[in-house]
């Protein structure tokens, strides 16, 4: 019995068993309502997974222990001075307003995205699943130099309009600019979740709902949306906390906010000790916004699941057109531009400086760093999902928020606090790629955390008891009976961390061999120094690698 | 088990196999905050003509700088190399860098490397207004950079307030006049509506083709467009007589404290402050040598014409200021 569900529910098998899941904390609800308070499970002791998930703890919270060692300089005093300064309110405060906004925008086009490509007669529905996901391989600067070529004050838009007496496109630079280009390049964490969430959702409510007299819109509002709040909670934390830590798309779109004034405090002045003080400030924010979110998550009721089974698809009549045209419009603005934006600066450039054998080295170092970086993230998660879905409690709960430590900070503190380390502590790792791997299993962590917290929770711990019951140890019941299971979520976490790895530019840069690079340094390198055009080919690719993933995951449960 | 699994997990045995390689341990290990493009070259001339191999770690300065100095004591870097003095200078002041002999810092002049002799200037450049010379002639600029406050200089400016050579020279404006005066030149700068552009580069090619007359950039970005045919009537103009308009700032080396190949890691400064490297400086990227028996390109100035001995390039640090004022007057 046990393996003919294993079988069953084995994504690559069992119809909507993972979907094009990717589910970052997508959280699936049973038909059947729960009978009372919810089922502790059963008070079993997890030595092994305790003892590895507070390992894993300890070392994401390396950057937090770094900064708090550096601020430790300062003396309490100016410590204290620097961070109830009105100018540190005043930037913690337009932080704050930006995440709340792109994090606005992001789950209002995110989760009608996601719900439309998840099950709806759609035209182009496959298609439009993959471009949707891949505005997340945009790094931000790219994001944000494409906005400013297109909707800049001399950019395309504006010549478009010139013509027509347009004088001045509204103010870009600012605010305007940020949102935009942030926005644009993480809503698809939203759309992932809530995908994810769907794809898992048993129909049976809205069955009965629209069986009760509700049209589909009222079942939706009633009923589906309802029980995709945890998803959308959990995109919307991964947004939020990615808007904080963000620099890129700031910098160059010169909104200036806490992590800007981090980098400066850094870059102008190598300012270490003060730099840190104001990393633990934005730390401590980035701690009530995961605590906000764990609450959202908390009050939603979960089961485990029965057997998945297909929704029914959501027929959109006259509205199938329109739609599609929406999402594509979408898809231009997160999508198009920047690669039509890096596809100009190539052809501009022409053949110069276009270094292929160097680029498709570089190709190969990404793709290799970022795959097993985002392997090891996903492996470092399970025990701290697995304590956090199958033992609650304080260790589990602690553990969890450790997880996100590394993910909230700018990525370039994250970087100079694993120098620290790496050259003091883990000396035979230190600039090898092993020591890029720890970094992203660092830095990415809460993505693997969360798609496999929920799906780890899907599965009945009965299951486990009667593998276990039958005779099979531990060991024997995660590898026969809970992995097979999980697998389509560890699946897309490790997508998920893929993506992100990828373009990510301070561990690169600090923390790899030396002379080693890779397509985010050198589309770094080149546009540093205003080498657009060369910086056009290594960003297409890496825009092009990571659609791979994508792809595979569209194919293997779209059927 | 699954073919595909097999090949997978062979696949991953394999990557394994290659991140836990790392490189041989005779090279010089450099960190360099200049990119490969402007001194890449160079670091390959150094490894022909000597045999000796260099690794080398490319990233931004302040990056590399910081790398140094989390290191600590347990250095993997040979020698560092940087844009900015300031940058620099903050890692010598935490005793990071080892102190040079006088054979290789009497080759440049006092004001272009550390008092203390832990770093030195490897190749210069200089604050300029950049002018349309088909509006212009040079009698029409003002003699100082404070004319350009002037009311009839409205609407026809061009500065790159977010760009990191624009901050660091009103960093440097503010050492040497005090923050009063370059409050009041920016208030004034301001008060004329100059374009905001985002890199030097465009100001430039925006004055070549008469959008603005004069902008505030570095020197060598009109060398570069001019050798590709894209400069247009763009001129520059030089203020000299210590005059801020015309600040000079080097890029620095210094060689890492505690270093494996501190005898190779000589060879390269010696080999950065020699007639080759300088040459290479003045001809291949338009900047300014340090050293003064090699002269700077023929459209250049020579760079103690420009120098203000009395400050101290390696003090020129406090970007945080700079933007405090920057953000305090409007301007960012």
């Amino acid at each position: 019995m046990v393996e003919r569900t294993s079988v069953r529910s084995d994504g690559a098998g069992g119809g909507a068993g993972g979907g094009l899941g990717i589910a970052l904390g997508d959280l699936p609800f049973s038909p059947v309502p729960d009978p009372g308070p919810r089922r502790a499970p059963a008070p079993r002791l997890a030595p092994v997974t305790t003892t590895a998930a507070v390992v894993v703890a300890a070392v994401a919270l390396l950057p937090l222990l770094y900064l708090v060692l550096r601020a430790r300089e300062v003396g309490l005093g100016p410590a204290l001075d620097l961070v109830l300064s009105e100018r540190t309110v005043r930037l913690l405060a337009r932080s704050l307003s930006l995440a709340a906004a792109v994090t606005a925008t992001a789950v209002v086009i995110g989760v009608p995205v996601g719900v439309l490509t998840a099950g709806s007669d759609i035209p182009g529905r496959r298609v439009l699943t993959v471009l949707t996901a891949l505005p997340l391989a945009v790094p931000s600067y790219v994001a944000a130099l494409a906005v400013i070529t297109t909707f800049g004050p001399r950019g395309t838009i504006a010549r478009w309009l010139a013509p027509l007496g347009v004088e001045q496109l509204p103010e870009l630079y600012g605010f305007a600019g940020a949102w935009l280009a942030l926005s644009l390049s993480t809503f698809p964490y939203v759309t992932l979740t809530v995908r994810g969430a769907l794809r898992r959702m048993d129909p049976a409510l809205e069955e009965v709902s629209r069986s009760l007299g509700n049209g589909p819109g009222a079942t939706f509002r009633r009923v589906t949306l309802p029980q995709l709040r945890p998803a959308v909670a959990a995109g919307a934390l991964l947004t939020a906390l990615y808007t904080l830590a963000d620099f890129g798309a700031v910098s160059l779109l010169r909104y200036d906010t806490f992590t800007r004034v981090i980098y400066v405090q850094y870059k102008g002045s190598l300012d270490r000790s003060g730099a840190a003080v104001l990393a633990l400030v934005l730390a401590a924010v980035s701690l009530a916004v995961v605590a906000a979110e764990a609450r959202v998550r908390s009050r939603a009721r979960v089961a485990s699941a029965r057997t998945p089974r297909d929704r029914q698809l959501l027929r959109l009549g006259r509205w199938r057109f329109p739609t599609a045209a929406a999402l594509v419009i979408v898809t231009l603005l997160a999508l198009a531009v920047p690669v039509a934006t890096l596809v100009t600066w190539l052809t501009e450039g022409g053949p110069a400086g276009l270094d292929l054998a160097a680029t498709v080295r570089a190709a190969s170092h990404s793709a290799q760093a970022s795959a097993l970086g985002a392997l090891a993230a996903v492996a470092a998660a399970w025990p701290v999902a697995l304590l956090a879905a199958r033992h609650p409690g304080t260790v589990a709960r602690w553990t969890e928020r450790a997880a996100y430590a590394g993910y909230a900070l700018p990525g370039l503190v994250v970087a100079l606090a694993l120098v620290f380390f790496g050259a003091r502590v883990a000396t035979p790792l230190y600039q090898t790629v092993g020591m890029l791997i720890v970094a992203y299993l660092v830095l990415f962590l809460p993505q693997g955390v969360g798609a496999l917290r929920s799906t780890i929770a899907q599965v009945s711990p009965r299951l486990d008891d009667a593998s276990r019951s039958l005779g099979a140890g531990p060991a024997k019941t995660a590898r026969r009976v809970l992995f097979p299971l999980v697998r389509p979520g560890a699946v897309a976490a490790f997508a998920l961390v893929f993506l992100t790895a990828i373009k990510e530019l301070p561990a690169a840069l600090l923390l790899g061999p030396t002379g080693w690079d890779t397509l985010a340094t050198r589309v770094w390198a080149s546009t540093s120094e205003g080498f657009f055009a060369r910086a056009a080919a290594p960003a297409l690719l890496l825009i092009a690698i990571s659609a791979l993933p994508l792809v595979y995951l569209a194919l293997r449960d779209d059927h | 088990m699954h073919p595909n699994r097999r090949i997978v997990i062979a696949l991953l045995a394999l990557m394994m196999v290659g991140a836990g390689c790392s490189g041989d341990s005779d090279a010089v290990t450099v960190y360099s905050g200049r990119t490969a493009d402007l001194v890449g070259p160079l670091f390959e001339t150094f490894e022909k003509q000597t045999g000796i191999d260099l690794k080398i770690r490319y990233g931004d300065s302040a990056e590399m700088a910081g790398a140094v100095l989390e290191e600590g004591d347990r250095p993997r870097a040979d020698v560092l190399l940087v844009q900015d003095a300031g940058n620099i200078g903050q890692v010598a002041r935490a005793g990071r860098l080892a102190t040079l002999e006088p054979a290789l810092l009497d080759r440049v002049p006092a004001a272009f490397r550390a008092a203390d002799g832990q770093w030195v200037g490897v190749s210069g450049r200089a604050r300029v207004v950049t002018y349309n010379s088909a509006k212009l002639a040079e009698v029409d600029l003002p003699p100082t950079i404070d004319g350009f406050t002037d009311p009839r200089w409205k609407g026809r400016l061009a500065w790159a307030p977010t760009n990191g050579s624009f901050q660091a020279f009103v960093t440097a404006f503010r050492v040497m006049e005090g923050e009063l005066a370059a409050q009041a030149w920016l208030a004034g700068i301001k008060a004329n509506e100059p374009k905001a552009f985002p890199n030097n580069t465009s100001i430039v090619e925006a004055v070549g083709r008469g959008e603005v007359d004069a902008g505030f950039v570095n020197h060598y970005y009109l060398n570069r467009l001019a050798s590709e045919g894209k400069a247009g009537a763009a001129k520059n103009k030089y203020f000299g007589n210590g005059d801020p308009g015309s600040l000079v700032n080097v890029s620095g080396v210094g060689i890492v404290e505690g270093g494996a190949h501190a005898a190779h890691a000589r060879r390269l400064v010696e080999f950065l402050l020699g007639d080759e490297a300088q040459r290479y400086f003045a001809e291949k990227t338009f900047e300014l040598p340090v050293v003064p028996s090699v002269r700077a390109d023929p459209v250049l100035p020579q760079i103690t014409s420009l120098a203000r001995p009395e400050v101290e390039l390696s003090k020129l640090d406090d970007a945080r200021g700079t933007v405090d004022l920057l953000t305090r007057l409007g301007i960012l």
